[in-house]
């Protein structure tokens, strides 16, 4: 009896009617491609994308040249020199990222103490050089004060996971 | 005859050659998009959309590119037959169309009688099909050898075994057809199902019909038998192939598809007949055309649901199954005609008798 059922399934392709009757169903369902450009898909504040650095609500920048992120990166992008500074406070003359290099790991913004150093939620920065990839303390600086609003209520959203 | 009448006939010939080939190029190049779109609906995509308004330009940036695109002659290749395997591949699937008989018309009533429109209306019509259409096996054959690498080799030996066996299993359902016809001329063929879906070879050569579909998809490597053209082997024979002469390969593929989609419809589905006589007021064309593209649909559909064989399996399912399936199809219809009781039944499909 098993065989002859098995004969008949074999003979009749029911077996192959089945799994194109499947991919016929598949044929009129809602597509779920985003179109990106126009379309995206939501980002966690979490997300690790370009980096900034931040400014205090005076126009004091944060970052205190302890060098934590510099020493925490794993792929030695960050490059930072400091020197005191006329009123005797130790900043930053030089903090560079160097993007090519950069792995997005977050490794730095966990790193440092004052919050300075973050990633946002840009990832379309492509450039036609890699000279352009590499950002320089004002660039930071830049995109910090650019994205403030942003970064600050991402932080605010994560806050009650750290 | 004076060199006017000369010069007007080959005129004709030439208009009707490219009434032909300018639509299956075209249809080729559409296919493709077609068939990406299908796919990726299949599989919850919306496949390619952006060139041009849903993007219907697509082909034609395709073929652009591989126009620009460098062709690459490998150094350790036999030049002459690299070159020629392209033009040898493709040829014989455009000129296998030159019977296909497309619809019958009186030109809106301007010519007295009824002409057929195909190129030339052969009493051998399926077997010139045949013929050619294994002719496509030395462009194969030859790509693979002339490319002079492990992969291509490999791949054409496939491509040559499967498509030696398959023909065996189509020429064998073709012959059921032509004991039911009585005639190997396409034009007779189709002219044999008139009048309704149940006059159809369909219905009395089921069988048949579905090993001749499948040994089609075989034939010209469609998804299921496509291991001629795997990842596993760089794509097969045409591995060593840029540019233009790749995407002759393509075209030939892609041509024979719609050459297996057309004889299909002529031999089981009826030609040009629609499938109720009420509805022939719609022309016979639009009809042939219509289950033409359903079945190109069903090659695609086919392409987006199953795995690939297996080299092994793929000879099995072609000399142990399909073979003897159609030899004893082939005498159940021989003995069915001769039967008395029988051949009352099998006369219905059989106007000529």
């Amino acid at each position: 009896m098993s065989l002859l059922k098995r004969a008949v399934k074999t003979w009749l392709l029911t077996e192959l009617l089945t799994g194109l009757m499947l991919t016929g169903k598949y044929l009129f369902k809602k597509k779920i491609t985003v179109e990106y450009p126009e379309e995206r898909t939501p980002l966690s504040p979490r997300f690790r994308g370009l980096h900034a650095l931040r400014r205090y609500e005076t126009g004091e920048e944060r970052c205190i040249a302890c060098k934590l992120c510099e020493v925490v990166c794993p792929a030695l992008a960050i490059l930072i020199e400091s020197e005191e500074r006329d009123d005797g406070t130790r900043r930053t003359t030089r903090y560079d990222i160097d993007m090519t290099k950069c792995i997005y790991c977050g490794l730095c913004q966990e790193a440092c103490p004052v919050d300075a150093v973050v990633e946002t939620q840009v990832f379309e920065y492509a450039s036609e050089t890699r000279g352009e990839l590499y950002y320089t303390k004002d660039m930071l600086l830049e995109v910090g004060d650019r994205l403030e609003p942003q970064i600050a209520a991402n932080i605010a959203a994560d806050a009650r996971y750290r | 005859m004076n060199w006017l009448d000369t010069g007007i006939t080959a005129g004709i010939w030439a208009l009707e050659i490219l009434a032909i080939a300018v639509p299956v190029a075209l249809g080729v190049a559409y296919i493709t998009y077609f068939e990406r779109r299908v796919i990726g609906w299949v599989q919850v995509r919306k496949g390619c959309n952006r060139v041009g308004w849903a993007g219907l330009l697509q082909p034609i940036a395709d073929g652009l590119k591989l126009f620009m695109k460098e062709t690459i002659i490998p150094t350790q290749a036999n030049k002459i037959l690299f070159v020629a395997a392209p033009i040898l591949a493709l040829t014989p699937a455009l000129i296998a169309f030159a019977v296909v008989p497309f619809g019958e018309t009186t030109l809106f009533g301007l010519w007295d009688t009824v002409h057929v429109m195909a190129i030339a209306n052969l009493n051998v019509g399926v077997l010139y099909v045949m013929a050619i259409s294994s002719l496509s096996v030395y462009g194969v054959l030859m790509a693979g050898w002339a490319s002079n690498s492990k992969y291509t080799f490999l791949g054409a030996m496939r491509a040559t075994c499967q498509m030696v066996s398959y023909e065996i299993a189509m020429g064998f359902s073709i012959v059921c057809v032509l004991m039911m016809s009585g005639s190997m001329n396409l034009n007779d063929i189709v002219h044999a199902q008139e009048g309704g879906i149940w006059h159809w070879y369909l219905i009395p050569l089921f069988p048949m019909f579905m090993v001749y579909f499948i040994s089609g998809c075989a034939e010209v490597a469609r998804t299921p038998f496509d291991l001629i053209e795997t990842e596993e082997l760089v794509s097969g024979y045409f591995t060593e192939y840029s540019g233009m002469w790749f995407a002759t390969f393509s075209l030939a593929e892609y041509g024979a598809m719609i050459l297996i989609s057309l004889i299909t419809s002529i031999l089981f589905l009826g030609g040009w007949y629609a499938p109720l006589p009420i509805l022939d007021f719609i022309p016979g064309t639009v009809w042939l055309l219509a289950k033409t593209s359903f079945l190109i649909f069903v090659f695609i559909w086919f392409r987006a649901t199953f795995p690939r064989y297996r080299y092994d399996q793929m000879m099995r399912l072609g000399w142990k199954v399909f073979l003897p399936l159609t030899l004893i199809w082939l005498t159940v219809i021989g003995l069915a005609i001769y039967t008395p009781g029988l051949s009352d039944i099998i006369n219905y499909w059989r106007p000529g008798a």
